[in-house]
């Protein structure tokens, strides 16, 4: 049951990374695709954990955290340059 | 209970992917940025969540003992999102002309606090040309 579940779960994450990429290829401003993209991170983050659940095995949880701290500071440092034109002043 | 347990993990899967792909197809259908900007928080918040609470009972399950490090990533992404959506919203109102000057009186006298600088500071940056005052007022900072 949890393997029928775990399929269903990456099949939605995949239909939502296809959504997100529609976003960021029709995002009319440049902060829309930040956003897409930062929702991309999210369903990383899921996917990265899900692939964790499904190998029974511990190593992906550090990935995944890594993943969720460097795609909070991009989204901040993308959101910095669209605001000021560079990121450290 | 072996199978309860089983039925709650799949159960946690299944709610946190229906929450992963609502957020990403407000994401994609909603019509203008900010009302695109809230629908990925269900995203972050409940898709994310019971999926690592899922992962947790898993591991419980197959280890035999409970380790609740991935409450590490639940609190990192709790932590981060609202200055995520707070740093988009701010770069879309600084940078969206129509939006910004659509903005309702705050009724308090004071303006936005979006679009108020500290002393001799500008919240644009003054060598852009997308900086459209006009008035001068921003390039006081050299």
């Amino acid at each position: 049951m949890i393997e029928t579940a775990a399929l269903v779960c990456i099949a939605a994450i995949a239909v939502a990374i296809g959504l997100n990429v529609y976003r960021l290829a029709m995002g009319p401003d440049i902060l829309d695709r930040v956003l897409a993209l930062d929702t991309m991170v999210i369903n990383a983050i899921a996917l990265i954990v899900m692939i964790g659940i499904w190998y029974a095995t511990d190593v992906y949880f550090e990935a995944a955290l890594l993943v969720a701290m460097v795609g909070f500071l991009s989204t901040v440092a993308f959101c910095k340059f669209v605001l000021r034109g560079n990121v450290i002043e | 209970m072996a199978f309860a347990i089983e039925l709650l993990i799949a159960a946690l899967l299944v709610i946190g992917a229906f929450f992963l792909l609502v957020g990403s197809i407000g994401l994609a259908k909603l019509p203008d940025m900010m009302r695109r900007l809230h629908g990925p928080t269900k995203a972050t918040t409940l898709g994310i969540g019971a999926i690592l609470i899922a992962s947790m009972i898993n591991a419980w399950t197959v280890r035999g003992f409970l380790s609740l490090h991935e409450l590490l990533i639940t609190i990192f992404l709790f932590l981060a999102a609202p200055i995520t959506a707070y740093m988009i919203a701010k770069a879309h109102i600084l940078h969206d002309r129509p939006t910004e000057e659509a903005l309702p009186p705050t009724g308090t006298g004071a303006p936005w606090m979006t679009l108020s600088a500290p002393e001799g500071e500008s919240i644009r940056d003054p060598n852009r040309e997308s900086d459209r005052d006009g008035d001068g007022t921003t390039s006081q900072r050299a």
